[in-house]
């Protein structure tokens, strides 16, 4: 899950990290307001949506007179921001946060992430803030600091002088970075952060470090244990389709195509969706019902498949394990005489009880496309889509 | 032979008594695997499924000889689970639990680390089906009747797309030697390349199954260890060709977050490394098949 960058900003302070003064706003009148109270002669009004590189995407307004904010809020508001990370749908801005102008005089990146490889927390920074990690890594990876931290241990004080020197501070910042750098990890730890990114991290004129831009994610997991961090979650950030699926228990991912699937287990739901490909089509998302497919479930699951008005043709893949093809199977024919189905359904089961539940499909009398295997399955699906779409231009 | 249990296997249900626990701990047994007891705390001295509950996996271990154990404790204490059981000396445990907090499994490995190597309990799972060697044993939750017994070595992070591997196999009278599910979370207890270790050293197993998906390295690092250690023939399937970036497609661990984490680099990179890569998920059986004509 992830926050605002306001909230983030929020968290940290209380782990006595140094943020610049700054606050939340609604309306253009709101940030006027916000900008009176914090005083002084520049304001940053920034867009707050989930996602990085917002700066590029002129969701982060430099501001020098009240007007200026005003303007800058009007503009934000409502808009929709694209960046690299929100893909071409975008997310909208409903939140500004209005901060004091900070006067840099060098922008350095620091970061917590979840080192898989090693599997423990890695500290990274590099003196070249900025700019995306990823760009550096690329360009320029000897710029790159990386420290791992023991977890029983957890951060020891050398290694956030290490990473200190390695940012280039002066000797008369160490134990401000030290405290900042501690804190970090204090409220990564603490709170279940399976990153926080601070990019950039300045050094002001004056010789002070900031958080300009704070970034944190945490882990979907812990989040039974961080009542406090799940109410920080924005729906309104999240793609509806998968917000819908998952308070009811599914795994959603929708994507661009237009071949509804719906399959369980992870791992044959991305097989699923490779062959499909394969055979020339698009998934249209990725969904895992999970293990007990109960009719139930199997409704919910059809009805959120069907929600999207992409889909021209549907594929169901189930491989029986614990539960059995026969339940399946009926659990399919009821939703589909429940819900009146416009586009082909092609359903392959395999597994247990794999003949009752074929036959089951077969003498339900409804037109149910059926296949063996998955190859089959999925070339299926894309002939009918293709069907579909042939017949669409034809009445067109 | 197989690869982490037999036959001979003792096994212990931790979480035995819940709904969860009784259901597979029954499917077990209808297997026949040798489960000796199981341990709920609180019901220390009840009987079953005609099998002894303790209350501690130390007592399970002293009094029925447990060497292997399987987990279904609700993912809020089943780290705290898998480290009573390594520090009671159970040999291999088998984590079922979906959703343990990232940082807890961090701690897990930290844990295992401190005991001598040749004394550390293996670990497979977390949010996997477990482990069968077919007409064995089985210590899991998979249906047990698709898988045939053979002498193909299969490892893969995905339930269902494992059974799906196995199905194809059987069709083709291909059978299974062990079969292990490492799980679809981002620190797992055991990677690809710790299975193929035991593989290699496995006298039954004639070529081995790797079914790998986006997200973290483990595939590749295993295509390096086969090349560089085995002297098995290696197939691999990696799903989530069509996974968008930054997205997590239902596993905690299925998330391409860094170069080298896509399945086009995964495959590019396993091919490199002399693995042969099924083309597609339906392939798995037929390039398994090919394989097994050459040897």
């Amino acid at each position: 899950m992830d926050i605002h960058e306001y909230q983030a900003k929020h968290l940290l302070s209380k782990y006595d990290i140094k943020i610049a003064d700054g606050g939340l706003a609604y309306s253009p009148e709101d940030a006027v307001q916000r900008a009176r109270e914090i005083g002084g002669e520049v304001w940053a009004v920034k867009a707050q949506i989930h996602s990085g590189a917002r700066g590029k995407a002129g969701g982060i307004k430099i501001c020098k007179t009240h007007d200026e904010v005003s303007a800058a809020a009007d503009e934000l508001l409502g808009k929709r921001l694209r960046t690299h990370q929100t893909g071409p749908a975008g997310k909208v801005c409903l939140r500004l946060y209005v901060e004091a102008g900070t006067s840099i005089a060098k922008e350095l990146y620091f970061s917590f992430l979840v080192d898989r490889a090693h599997e423990r927390i890695v500290m990274v920074g590099s003196a070249e803030g900025g700019m995306e990690i990823e760009e550096l890594a690329e360009s320029k990876p000897e710029a790159i600091k990386k420290i791992h931290i023991e977890p029983a241990v957890g951060l020891c004080d050398f290694q956030a002088r290490e990473m200190a020197f390695a940012l280039g501070l002066d000797a008369t910042q160490i134990s401000q970075a030290v405290k900042l750098i501690k804190g970090c990890y204090r409220a990564m730890r603490d709170r279940d952060a399976n990153m926080l990114e601070i990019n950039p991290l300045v050094v002001t004129t004056s010789g002070e470090l900031v958080v300009l831009d704070a970034k944190m994610g945490f882990d979907d997991n812990a989040l039974f244990r961080q009542q406090k961090i799940s109410e920080l979650r924005d729906k309104t950030q999240e793609d509806p389709r998968e917000t819908a699926a998952a308070d009811r228990g599914l795994s959603y991912v929708g994507l661009d195509g237009d071949i509804g699937c719906m399959i369980n287990g992870a791992g044959l739901a991305m097989a699923t969706m490779d062959m499909i490909k394969l055979a020339g089509g698009e998934p249209a998302n990725f969904l895992d019902v999970g293990g007990g497919a109960s009719p139930e479930r199997t409704e919910k699951a059809f009805r959120m498949v069907l929600a999207d008005d992409n889909v021209k043709a549907m594929l169901v893949n189930i491989f029986a394990g614990i539960n059995r093809c026969d339940w399946i199977a009926e659990g399919v024919v009821q939703a589909v005489k429940k819900i009146d189905m416009k586009v082909p359904l092609i359903v392959r089961l395999s597994g247990t009880n794999v003949e009752e539940g074929q036959r089951i499909i077969k003498e339900s009398g409804l037109p149910i496309i059926t296949a063996s295997t998955l190859a089959e399955a999925a070339e299926k699906a894309v002939e009918a889509r293709n069907d579909v779409v042939a017949r669409e231009a034809s009445v067109a | 032979m197989a690869i982490l249990i037999d036959e001979n296997t003792r096994m212990i249900v931790q979480g035995f008594t819940g709904k969860i626990g009784s259901f597979h701990a029954r499917d077990m047994l209808n297997y026949g695997s040798n489960v000796v007891g199981g341990v709920t705390p609180g019901k220390g001295g009840q009987t079953h499924l005609d099998r002894p509950v303790f209350n501690t996996v130390k007592e399970a271990v002293d009094q029925v000889g447990a060497e292997a154990s399987i987990i279904f404790v609700p993912p809020a204490f089943a780290a705290d689970s898998i480290m009573e059981a390594a520090e009671a000396g159970i040999k291999y445990c088998v984590s079922i639990t979906d959703g343990i907090p990232t940082q807890d499994m961090m701690v897990v490995k930290n844990f295992l680390r401190k005991f001598p190597e040749d004394e550390r309990m293996m670990l497979t799972g977390p949010n996997c089906a477990g482990t069968i060697s077919p007409g064995k044993s089985m210590l899991g939750i998979m249906p047990g009747h698709i898988y045939m017994p053979g002498n193909v070595g299969i490892v893969g992070r995905s339930g269902t797309l494992g059974y799906e591997a196995a199905d194809q196999m059987k069709a083709l009278g291909i059978g299974i030697s062990t079969s292990v599910g490492i799980g679809g979370d981002p620190i797992n207890g055991s990677s690809h390349r710790d299975i193929f270790e035991k593989f290699e050293e496995d006298p039954d197993t004639k070529v081995v199954v790797m079914i790998g998906e986006i997200g973290g390295p483990q595939e590749v690092e295993a295509g390096q260890f086969a090349k560089h250690h085995m002297s098995k023939p290696v197939v691999a399937y990696i799903a989530g060709l069509t996974a968008p970036k930054g997205r997590r497609m239902g596993h905690a661990g299925a998330i391409i977050s860094s170069a080298g984490e896509s399945a086009a680099e995964k495959v590019e990179m396993l091919q490199d490394l002399g693995v042969t890569i099924s083309p597609t998920p339906s392939a798995m059986g037929e390039t398994v098949a090919k394989i097994l004509q050459k040897i």
